[in-house]
This record gives structure tokens, sequence and C-alpha cells, in this order.
């Protein structure tokens, strides 16, 4: 991903004379790139023009040597401000006119440097100790009164993806998501990734989590046991989900059924509605399902491999829920809060039969984390696509084929 | 009638290498430069009928004889130069005092934006070249483009022994350009073309332009040039022009010839 970027001015009658052509061929000819922010060509021949390019570079050196060598050419580096802050007038409560977050890596300017803004997320403020040259994203609900918070669009510079190197579905980001389209390369090159996360995960690098968040589709279609099978076999590190799906992943394990259809015999059992109902009260007097699980009450299934395998588990509540289950987060900004700080470390995010679960996270990841977003229901990733998540893969298709066939990559033999 | 700003060459001498031209071991003969500058100069006069205004030559000062990088004069504007190389800065105020003492209203540029006058633009009535990266910089053009209203077209000088635009480029009264193609880069030469149609284009051989084939004066139909450009004779007399070769071998152990030594004043 390319952090080094600097803006430079071109003034002058540079269109014909080529000197602006000169200067875009130097800048691709050294191995960086540009984009040109903008360009006011003089209205008459006597009128100069003026361009506004913005030169990036994979490394500092390189962008040195771009602007080294552009700079006799009348490129020069544009004046650039310090980025404005105001105190938060009251907690929770950011100035008028604070910056909003996009889900690109931002810097901000402070004191003619520029500083990284941690925590790359959408629909934030950034928060900033100028002492400690600090910048951080925050949320409008955490910020304290008298926090420093940027302002305005100065000083502020977002750094757009680069296409990922890997010649894989990923190396090709897009948000078309389309029914019509085959899965299985798709599906091929979700499990090569998930491969070589696994191998990272174990010898603990950096962003080689995989993140999972799951609707309780996934246990009616009949993608417990695959889910299961990936969790165990160390594929998946992170679950995010709500009441549901532990609740029938359980109820599985307990009676069979799953909101009442018997797993097997694929028809409804009688009294089956209540066994989810049943299934919350018994792990809500057990206490917690980690309980359950240790006391052999629930010996399979994906909850249990969560535990076995330490799977970080974040289950957010809503208000249509049952029960709830013990350790379901009901405060919607605590769930949100908890889920925020699962994302660090993660690689790769598969977000699968669930709406509301599926745009949450999506809102949550930085642009640099590819997503692939999996629902019978093309809206889904198209929500979260015009949510902005541009990275996101979007598969139309049933949960349960989904990791059925991701797992039968990945070795799975069932 | 055209009036041209010189400079006696009474204490012209080579003594510091800012050009790949200067060796400060090529000694100039004193004598032989102040009879080839007074033959330039009677020329100029007798045979073109131009009028010569004489500043005062400074001791201290050897290269104030190159007048063409007093400045830039438009009407009666004038923009003096800034000098790249600290050895020439001084003749800065000399020539911005000439200018004030002549009546030229004097428009400065800002320290650092270095600018060698006509040695740097040339033009066309209705284009100016201007060219940088030897001696004059890019970034000074937009300003001079803005005081005088004039599109200018900068070209990049890509050989050193072409430092000043002067050295390869040469616009002819009747609209033709007497240049040296390879002492521009491709964009340059693009730049050119886009600008001056074939047929008006007289490109000068090699041998030509190391001679300064293209430090020329053109006075109308005149054209006052180094003497030993044979080819370059033929070229303008198929225009109709009439080549005054000049003899100026010591001004060109300076990196400088006829063109060099004047400056059009109107």
């Amino acid at each position: 991903m390319t952090s080094h970027q600097e803006t430079v001015i071109l003034r002058g009658h540079i269109i014909d004379s080529l000197i602006l052509a000169k200067v875009l061929d130097t800048i691709l000819m050294m191995g960086g790139s540009f984009d040109l922010a903008d360009v006011q060509i003089g209205k008459t021949r006597e009128e100069s023009s003026r361009a506004r390019i913005i030169v990036r570079a994979g490394t500092a050196q390189l962008l040195s040597d771009i602007l080294h060598r552009i700079q006799p050419h009348g490129a020069s580096v544009e004046r650039e401000a310090d980025c404005r802050l105001q105190p938060a007038p009251a907690n929770g409560i950011f100035p008028e006119e604070f910056y909003a977050t996009t889900h690109l890596p931002t810097q901000i300017r402070l004191q003619g440097q520029w500083v990284d803004v941690e925590g790359t997320e959408m629909d934030l403020g950034v928060a900033v100790e100028p002492k400690k040259a600090i910048a951080r994203t925050v949320p409008m609900g955490a910020v304290k009164r008298g926090d420093l918070i940027v302002t305005g669009r100065e000083g502020i510079r977002v750094t757009p993806l680069e296409r990922p190197r890997d010649r894989d579905v990923f190396g090709f980001m897009e948000s078309q998501v389309s029914a019509e389209r085959p899965h299985r390369h798709v599906i091929h090159d979700i499990a090569k990734r998930m491969m070589s996360l696994r191998e990272g995960f174990r010898q603990g690098r950096p962003a080689s989590k995989v993140l999972l968040a799951g609707g309780p589709a996934i246990i009616h279609a009949g993608g417990r046991d695959a889910l299961t099978w990936l969790i165990e076999e160390e594929f998946i590190h992170v679950l995010f989900c709500g009441n549901a799906l532990p609740a029938h992943d359980m109820e599985v394990e307990l009676y069979g059924t799953s909101l009442g259809y018997g797993q097997q015999a694929g028809r409804v059992v009688p009294h089956g509605h209540e066994h989810h109902l049943r299934t919350i009260n018994r792990i809500r007097a057990i206490g917690s399902i980690d309980a359950a699980v240790e006391s052999s009450v629930i010996k399979g299934g994906i909850m249990a491999a969560c535990i076995n395998k330490h799977v970080q588990v974040v289950m957010a509540g809503t208000i249509r829920d049952d029960g709830p289950l013990p350790g379901v987060i009901t405060d919607s900004v605590r769930a949100q809060e908890a889920m925020r700080a699962a994302i660090p470390g993660v690689g790769l995010a598969l977000l699968v039969a669930s709406t509301l679960h599926a745009v949450a996270t999506g809102n949550l990841l930085p642009a640099t984390i590819p997503s692939v977003c999996v629902d019978v229901n093309p809206a889904v990733p198209t929500k979260l696509a015009d949510r902005g998540s541009f990275q996101a893969i979007g598969l139309v298709m049933d949960a349960a084929s989904f990791l059925r066939e991701l797992a039968r990559e990945l070795g799975w033999t069932s | 009638m055209s009036r041209l700003l010189v400079c006696p060459p009474d204490y012209f001498g080579i003594e510091y290498e800012i050009n790949p031209w200067m060796r400060r071991s090529n000694t100039v003969n004193r004598d032989q430069a102040v009879r080839q500058w007074h033959g330039l100069m009677q020329v100029l006069e007798q045979d073109v009928g131009a009028v010569l205004e004489r500043m005062n030559p400074v001791p201290g000062l050897p290269d104030l004889v190159f007048t063409a990088n007093a400045g830039l004069v438009v009407g009666r504007r004038a923009v003096p130069s800034r000098f790249r190389y600290a050895e020439r800065q001084p003749e800065e105020a000399w020539f911005e005092d000439w200018f004030r003492t002549n009546g030229f209203e004097v428009l400065s540029l800002e320290k650092e934006l270095f600018f060698e006058g006509a040695g740097d633009l040339l033009g066309f009535p209705d284009a100016w070249f201007g060219g940088y990266r030897q001696r004059s910089e890019i970034r000074a053009f937009p300003f001079l483009s803005e005081w005088f209203n004039r599109e200018i077209i900068p070209l990049e000088l890509v050989d050193s022994r072409y430092y000043h635009l002067d050295t390869c480029f040469c616009p002819l009264s009747g609209g033709e350009l007497l240049y040296f193609p390879a002492a521009f880069d491709r964009y340059g030469q693009a730049a050119i073309a886009d600008r001056i149609a074939p047929h008006q284009q007289l490109a000068v051989s090699e041998a030509d332009a190391l001679k300064f084939a293209c430090n020329a004066i053109c006075v109308g139909k005149h054209v006052v040039l180094p003497a030993g450009c044979a080819g370059t004779e033929r070229l303008l007399e198929e225009r109709g022009y009439r080549p005054h070769p000049v003899p100026l071998s010591e001004f060109m152990k300076s990196g400088g010839s006829a063109k060099c030594l004047t400056l059009a004043l109107d």
C-alpha cells in the first residue's frame, strides 16, 4: 500500500509546451503514480494554466527522488497548512465542522509533520494529542469535553487504496454484485488466502486473523458442520454474531433442531418452536456458554469450537432477541465498542448471511482489509457497497453452500 | 530603426568558468577582442543601420559585455536579470541602474528566481519561448507572462553547451526560426513544431551550431552572425535574408557571440 505522497503545483503555459506531459511522464517512468487533483486551463492563449498533482510513491526515498526530478520543470511542493483543531464542547459532542473520517488510511498535519491517524474507520472524528503528535479516530459518543478534534478540511490527506499485488479475486476488488457470476474461483481464492492467513496466525504475524460475522441462516441452511470444522481447524479467529446464531447452534446440540426443524429429518418436530427458548433458558441457568461447554452440556458445534479454540466472540443483541443468552451485549453502543476492539489484527472478513452484522462490521473495517459478503439476497452485498465498503466482494449464494464449499477447498472431507 | 544596448569589452576576459566553453587557461587576446567588438559595432551601425546605446564597462565584471543578459525589455518596461551564478550577480545592479537612468520602468523578480534576460527569452510577436534548466528557472516565466500578457512556451535546454536559449534558437523577422533541434528534448521539439510551421523551421547543422550560428542578430532582413557558418548563411540567403558574418572568436572562448553582445531595446 502506498503511503508516501506530496502535492505539487505546476503553473504557466504547461499544456502546449508539453511541460505537464513531461512531468507526468517522469513520475510514471520513475515508478511513481499521480492524481491530477485539479487542472485549470487558461481561457486565452496568454492566460496561464495551473495543475495540482498528487504524486505518490512506494517509498519515501522514491518520492523524494521524483520530487527532485520534477522540481526543475516547475513542479513546486504545495505549501500545506496544519490541520485545524477545536475542543469538543461537551461529552459526546464534536465541535461544529468536525472532520468525518473515511475507511481509508488518513494523515493529518501537525506542526508541519504528517501524522498517521490510528484506527482507520469511517464516520468517526479525529482526536489529537498535539504534544505527543498522536491522532486517532474517535466515535461521537466517546468524545470527552475539551478533547481536541480535527475540524475543516485543511491539513488532512487520505490515501486511496492501491490495487493489491496478489492476482486473486481481491486483486480486482470491485463492488459489483451479481447472482449470475460463477462462485467457484472466488471461493478458491478465499480459501487460498485463508490457508496463508492461518500460517501467519500460527506464526504470530500481524493482520493474519480471519473474522466471520454471521447470522442464524448458517445453522438453518445446514452450514453448521462446515463452520464448526473451519473453527476447529483454526481458520476463523474472531466471530461476530447476535443472539440467534449461538442459540440455534446450541439448539441443534441439545435437541437436534434449529428453529424447530429437525436437522436430519428436515421437518418440523412437535413443539420444536420451543426448543431455542428452552436452549436459551438452559444456558441462562448454567450461567454462561463457557460453563455449558466446560460442563459438557454443549459438546460440539460452533460455540463449543469457539471456546475450545479460544476464538474471540462478540455477541451483539437486538430488540427481537429472546432471552438473551448470557454474554450477549444488549447495549448497542457497548456492542459496537467491543466489535471495534476486536478489529485490530484482522486480515480478512467473511460477512455471511446477516444484513445487520455485515453492515455493522463493514462500517468498522478499514478499506485495507478485504472482505467477502455472502448472502442469498443481493441487496445485502449491494447495501454494504453503498455504505462505502467498496473493498467487499459480494457473493450472492446460500450461506451453507458457501461455507461447505469453502471448507471443502480447505480440506474438509465430510 | 533598431536600438541595441552594448557594452565595450574594456574589462572582458575569462576570470571564472561557468559554462563548458570557458577555460581560464584559454586566455583572451584583449586587443583582438576589442577589434572584433568594434568590427561588430561597425556592421551593426553602418550595414544594418542599428542605433547603439553604449553603457560603461565596469572593472571586475568581465561578462558585462554580454548585454543580452541585462534583462528583458518590453516597450518602456524592463525586468533586470537574476543571475544563477554568483560570478555574474554583481552585474544585476549595473544593468538595473542603466534601465532606471534611461527611463525604463523596472519590474523586479524575487531574489533566487533565476532569469537571465533576453539570453533565455526570445520570441515572435505572438509567442514567446523561454529556455530553462541551465540558467533561468521555469518558475520565472509565469510572472513575466502575467506582467506582459504573453504566452511563454518553456523549452528545456538539455545540452549544457547551449546553456542559454539564444545559443541555439533565433527567431527571424519573417517568422522563420533558426535553431539547433538537438539542443531540445522531444517535448521541446514537439512544442516548437506546434507553433512554427515546418517550412518556417531552419535547422542549422551541428558544426554551425557549435560555432554559435544561432547566436545571431536579426534586424529586418539583415542577420549578423559569427563568421564561419557557411551553411547557415546559405540557409538565410535562400529565405531572402542578408547574412553579415563577423569574426568573434575571442568572445566564443567565453561562450558568447553576436547576439549575446547586444540587447534589443525596442
